[in-house]
């Protein structure tokens, strides 16, 4: 059982992020969950989404996890969130920032004796880059794919194409670069 | 001719989505529908199959849930296949017409997003709609997961429309931790999916003016008993109809269906028996518990809220070992034991194993339902089991802050 705990603002798209995931996971014969802890919440508001992944029929239907990964796709909520909540000692950190691994763990306490397992990728700026507009649900993907070793990247974009088909082919190629850039770009 | 919508062999849906693709596939000539988190998605779906070409039949804007139901009373009794959907505050303002579509007999299906009522105002699941519908005359089937909604949408036409039956149906999952969550779900093709549900047959219908019909008449003390017991038994007689549908859509999908459903009773010594998604934490809790500490735990899970399986519960409940069962209810009793408690005690009461019987309240307004907290519920009940009496209050309450509540004890076995 893979488990990934999404720390996000309402609107920046961990829903669907969660979603787009479990959809190409799924096409590999694994079973998945993907859902999200919101309900009156605004745009703007933190918000948590979950990806629960298996081989076998997945019936814990429980919230809460202890979580294998942890992606923050909002720079101020490694500030703000309690992100390591529920932590385990092999809890990796994909965590959306401009600034340096180092320069980040510095000012985070609870991240301090995570170094090794905390990772730095900027999908605000990636994704203003790529799409045109703060959206880092897609980027934190392909940081995911590098550090998780899920899938080889071709795999994924291939797969990650077929989730965004609804979207015009701009939108689609945008993601794909955006993708692409945080595989090769996360540290 | 609706479009035929593509879909691939598994899916990646939430419930809502899951259910609002099964009433898509049923060709429905009337859905009247009032949107209400969070079931708001199914009438949503709904919406956009119908301007996009996937739908040939009404769909009908109403300005209440009230207004919703009659719609759906309105256009059943013309002679159409009508389906709805509705939640918590929406269910409770259909409640006055709920009563006039199964005493009218009319097979409407209402897909139900169970969601707490207020106050205090609460969007997020728990069953106390789904147990405000108890006595309301319709068939009452419970979804445990994304899969399961989607399934038993396509099951409740065929149950609620068939001539032995003709009753409304309300096909139940637990807002939000079902139909919120997105999982693997395996859909049929649409030309399958509505050769399993068939073609609408009208009985008594309205449209029908060579054979002119009264829908709803006045009845004083003269006849409203014998409608009233004729509904019953209708509605106690749906479970061979209910089996029978299951039977036939395990034929087409290898999916199993029962009016019960019983996870490792063949050898437990303590039960829990929960409704909606909650069964499954508990299955996952009950196996490791088995592996972890030995202890033989069971679940106990009716599939069929109403008609009430007297009938199965019983047989479940009729193992040797078994000596002590939790019953859980995830609605606020308001004064009472829970309903399911009251209701599968009475079933456990004419069994040779006679388990000790207790009662949690949980849940509420969608508080999380825990393996752990599961776990420990069970081992509860081994502990009454090892005491040979019950060793807490009857009554309790699972994962609610503050001071320890609970009522009645006993020192019987």
């Amino acid at each position: 059982m893979v488990e990934i705990r999404w720390h996000s603002r309402a609107g920046q798209g961990a829903v669907t992020g969660a979603k787009g995931l479990g959809s190409v996971v799924a096409t590999t014969g694994k079973q998945v969950q993907a859902y999200a802890l919101y309900g009156s919440a605004k745009r703007g508001a933190a918000m948590n989404a979950y990806n629960r992944i298996d081989d076998a029929p997945i019936t814990n239907q429980e919230t809460k996890m202890f979580p294998d990964y942890v992606f923050v796709i909002d720079p101020a909520l490694a500030f703000s969130d309690d992100i390591t909540k529920n932590d385990k000692p092999d809890t990796q950190y994909i965590i959306t920032t401009h600034l340096s691994k180092e320069d980040l763990i510095a000012q985070i306490p609870a991240l301090q004796d995570k170094a090794e397992r905390t990772f730095v990728v900027d999908c605000m700026q990636i994704s203003l880059d790529t799409i045109g507009r703060a959206m880092p649900n897609t980027p934190i993907l392909g940081a995911f794919m590098k550090i998780s070793k899920m899938y080889e990247l071709d795999f994924f974009l291939d797969n990650m194409k077929k989730v965004l088909a609804k979207f015009p082919q701009k939108i689609i190629d945008a993601n794909m670069e955006a993708i692409t850039r945080a595989y090769n770009e996360v540290k | 001719m609706a479009k035929e919508f593509e879909l691939n062999e598994v899916e990646v849906w939430d419930g809502n989505y899951a259910t609002s693709q099964a009433l898509r596939q049923a060709q429905i000539d009337v859905v009247a529908a009032y949107p209400i988190t969070p079931s708001t998605p199914i009438v949503e779906g709904y919406g956009a199959y119908v301007a996009n070409g996937y739908v040939d039949g009404e769909f009908v804007m109403v300005e209440s849930e009230h207004g919703a139901m009659s719609g759906c009373v309105g256009a059943a009794a013309a002679g159409g296949r009508v389906a709805t959907a509705t939640s918590s505050q929406g269910f409770a303002l259909m409640a006055e017409v709920l009563y006039q579509a199964s005493g009218m007999r009319l097979p409407i299906v209402m897909t139900v997003v169970n969601r707490a009522l207020a106050s205090p105002l609460n969007v997020r699941g728990d069953h106390s709609d789904m147990y405000l519908g108890r006595d309301s005359g319709w068939v009452q089937i419970d979804a445990f997961n994304a899969q399961e909604a989607y399934d038993l949408a396509l099951c409740s036409f065929r149950i609620g429309e068939h001539l032995d039956v003709r009753l409304p149906v309300m096909m139940h999952q637990d807002g939000f931790t079902t139909s919120h969550k997105a999982q693997n779900v395996y859909p049929l093709k649409d030309d399958v999916a509505y050769k399993f549900v068939g073609d609408y047959v009208p009985v008594d219908d309205m449209l029908d003016f060579s054979r002119p019909v009264t829908h709803g008449a006045q009845t004083e003390e003269d006849w409203h008993y014998e409608h009233k017991a004729k509904q019953h038994k209708a509605l106690m007689d749906s479970r061979t109809v209910i089996d029978e549908v299951f039977a036939e859509f395990k034929k087409l999908t290898g999916r199993e269906y029962k009016r019960v459903e019983t996870y490792m009773m063949e050898d437990a010594e303590v039960a829990l028996v929960l409704l909606g998604s909650s069964v499954e934490t508990a299955i996952l809790a009950a196996k490791q518990l088995r592996e972890e500490e030995g202890i033989k735990v069971g679940i106990v899970a009716p599939r069929c809220f109403r008609p009430f399986p007297y009938d199965l519960v019983r047989e479940a409940l009729d193992v040797p070992s078994l000596k002590a069962v939790c019953c859980m209810d995830k609605s606020a009793p308001g004064g009472a034991m829970g309903a399911l408690f009251n209701e599968v005690s009475a079933a456990a009461y004419s069994t040779k194993s006679r388990p000790m019987m207790t009662n949690y309240i949980y849940g509420l307004g969608g508080r999380d339902f825990a393996v752990d907290e599961a776990k420990r519920i069970m081992k509860e009940q081994k502990a009454h089991a090892d005491a040979g009496h019950i060793t807490t209050d009857i009554q309790q309450f699972s994962g609610l802050r503050g001071p320890k509540l609970g009522f009645f004890q006993t020192r019987r076995g």
